[in-house]
């Protein structure tokens, strides 16, 4: 018989489940758990400056190992701080597990010091959440919070446990089994035949890769079928990685900021096999128009996703790694000249404009510049804005893993909190953020964390003093009205940085901006790389939101 | 940029009409305890979707309850049902017909 108090349960059962690091902020209602935090020997507890911060910290570690991380947050406040973290690993089905401290039961209800109701607020923005009411229902909570994180599609999970929850003495016979993944659902084979025959039959395949592909680890399984069958494939935002971008079958990001060849391949596609993506309205631009002429194949884990948006002819619910094992045999292998050759004309016609990729001191320039200084391994992690669609555009990505943002909920903070996040979880790599200077102020606190933890994190600041993309759309579509979208006081960045304890360089005054950046990227340690860039500098093709893809400006 | 852009603007699609006349009836099997109503509801309550009626009470030793959901038919309802089922306190979802008796005595009750 073992006995221990709620908080020792829930570290015991972190630690059993494989948990090493946790981010987090203390406060009243969590202070049980970090009583027991002190007594592991097993689980590094990384101080964050803000609980956002921690939450995209967790993320940054699920998005790079695949596997459920953990944050942890007071009540009240502690709690709402999360919220947006939660929120944004909901919408790009990443795997973590918030656990937040609660008023003691008997003053839930009251309008307690820092009593916030946690369980309501976050049920539309988690896969399923607990309010645990008793210390041995955490035996049951805790593996299955993980186990719901990681099946099926994943998605962040959210556990309330109220102080005296924490503190109450539970006994039992032994442990919970660790938790596994459930099996993914199975399907049919008839619709794999069908897809087979379909894919032989097409004149004009289009292969459209969303984020389930780097989910389910099927990256390779994808591009062996494009390459069996020759088809053209296209990545979601989620997906840059799964297939090299210089693969010659690769035709880039579709989508509101994708290339023109790109959109236009996809409007003369007579079949769309989507393998886990969901037809997102930044993605395909007005639903009608998208793909007119194709038929379409879906698969994804997630039936609910399944002629959501757009209706499919077949329609595959499974996982896609274990879908595409069961249809490569099935694939004729097939050369498509024609097709091929078309494609590659639309690209030679249409192809992603690069103005001032030769200048580091240009946004494209830049990125190339970076990547010039880096392997494969490295990771890259972007904020939200133009200098993320500039390097989803032209960063050289090879690998599933390898990019990590914010894709559906968009949260401007998540790039730099992230990047700390993956460095913790492989500190062997070098990890990149590209950030904008109205994005890195929202999670700036975290140098802190940084510093502390001396994580090999480079944050490359695209400074133009504005929110760019803002600036960018009230320029195109609200009649040049700038509103609040310039920065009219500069911030010193260098200083800042600084101030955190972080290293920091400026490429500005540099006469030689490649040397100080191969310099500074491959120094390890936490480093500002600061260089300005031209407000009027916009991000091109781009579809106006709400039209077609094939209206794109630019 | 070209002066050509200097017209354009953002276009926002008009949302559809969705709610028809004829009812339905759900049945959903669920966990039983604190918060599981608060997750169904708020999934309709998002989507705007009209609920009728909602009646709920627990089945057999109280593990389990079932809610009886009456809706207007909608365009959306697969869809609707397929989001409710994904809920990890959904043990199951039964559509009926708008004539199901479950609703039929209650009239007199809100009278």
């Amino acid at each position: 018989m073992m006995q221990m108090t709620g908080a020792d349960l829930i570290v015991k059962l972190l630690e059993r489940q494989g948990i090493s690091t946790i981010a987090g902020v203390p406060g009243g209602a969590a202070l049980p758990m970090y009583d027991a935090l002190s007594k592991s020997e097993k689980i590094h507890h990384v101080l964050c400056r803000h609980e956002q911060g921690a939450g995209f910290i967790a993320q940054g570690m699920a998005r790079v190992s695949g596997r459920p991380e953990v944050c942890l947050a007071s009540s009240g406040p502690g709690a709402t701080n999360l919220i947006t973290a939660i929120a944004d690993a909901k919408l790009d089905s990443i795997p973590i597990i918030a656990l937040t401290g609660q008023v003691p039961l008997s003053m839930i209800g009251t309008d307690a010091f820092q009593e916030v109701d946690t369980y309501g607020l976050t049920i539309p923005i988690t896969k399923h959440n607990f309010l645990v009411r008793s210390a041995k229902e955490l035996l049951t909570a805790i593996p299955a919070a993980f186990r719901i994180a990681m099946s099926d599609r994943p998605g962040p999970v959210l556990v309330d446990v109220p102080k005296d929850v924490q503190n109450q003495i539970v006994s039992f016979e032994e442990y919970p089994d660790v938790v596994v993944p459930d099996a993914a659902p199975s399907f049919d084979i008839g619709a794999i035949e069908e897809i087979a025959k379909m894919i032989e039959a097409a004149e004009r395949p289009v292969l459209y890769l969303g984020g389930g592909v780097i989910h389910s680890g099927a990256s390779q399984l994808a591009v062996t079928l494009a390459e069996q069958a020759s088809l053209p494939t296209t990545m979601t935002l989620m997906a840059l990685g799964a297939m090299p971008m210089d693969h010659p079958l690769s035709v880039g990001m579709l989508g509101m900021h994708g290339a023109r060849y790109t959109n236009y391949v996809l409007e003369e596609a007579d079949l769309l096999i989507c393998v886990g993506a969901r037809f997102d309205d930044r993605a395909i631009g007005k639903t009608a128009e998208f793909c007119p002429n194709a038929k379409i194949i879906h698969i994804d884990i997630d039936r609910s996703e399944l002629h959501k948006v757009k209706t499919a002819h077949v329609a595959i619910a499974g996982d896609v790694g274990q879908v595409l094992s069961e249809l490569l045999p099935r694939v004729k292998p097939q050369l498509r000249k024609r097709w091929l050759s078309h494609v590659e004309s639309l690209k030679g016609r249409f192809p992603l404009a690069m103005p001032g990729v030769d200048n580091p001191r240009s946004p494209y320039g830049l990125i190339h510049a970076v990547a010039s200084c880096l392997d494969d391994s490295a990771i890259i992690t972007s904020d939200v804005g133009q200098h993320q669609m500039w390097v989803a555009q032209a960063y050289p990505f090879r690998r599933a893993r390898q990019w990590l943002n914010s894709g559906g909920l968009g949260t401007m903070g998540f790039g730099f909190p992230a990047a700390i996040g993956a460095a913790l979880a492989e500190p062997e790599r070098t990890v990149v953020c590209f950030s904008g200077d109205g994005s890195l102020k929202m999670n700036i606190q975290e140098m802190a964390t940084a510093a502390q933890e001396n994580a090999n994190v480079k944050i490359v600041l695209f400074n133009n003093q504005s929110l760019g993309l803002v600036h960018q759309q009230q320029n195109l579509f609200y009649g040049k009205r700038i509103m609040a979208s310039r920065y009219e006081r500069p911030t010193d960045f260098l200083k800042i940085a600084e101030g955190f304890g972080m290293r920091a360089v400026d490429l500005d005054p540099a006469p030689n901006p490649r040397a100080v950046l191969a310099e500074a990227l491959n120094t390890p340690g936490p480093c500002l790389i600061h260089a300005t860039i031209d407000p009027n500098e916009f991000v091109y093709p781009m579809v106006p939101p709400g039209a077609a893809n094939s209206e794109m400006i630019g | 940029m070209s002066e050509q852009n200097t017209n354009l603007s953002e276009y926002i699609p008009d949302v559809p009409e969705h709610t028809g006349f004829k009812k339905v009836v759900l049945e959903l099997g669920v966990a039983n305890h604190p918060g599981v109503m608060s997750h169904i509801c708020g999934l309709f309550a998002r989507r705007a979707f009209n609920v009728e009626g909602i009646l709920c009470m627990p089945v057999g030793s109280g593990e389990t309850s079932r809610i009886w959901l009456l809706i207007f038919e909608d365009e959306r309802l697969e869809k609707m049902i397929r989001q409710v089922e994904k809920l990890e306190d959904v043990l199951y979802v039964k559509q009926h017909d708008g004539e199901h008796p479950v609703f039929g005595r209650l009239d007199e009750f809100f009278k």
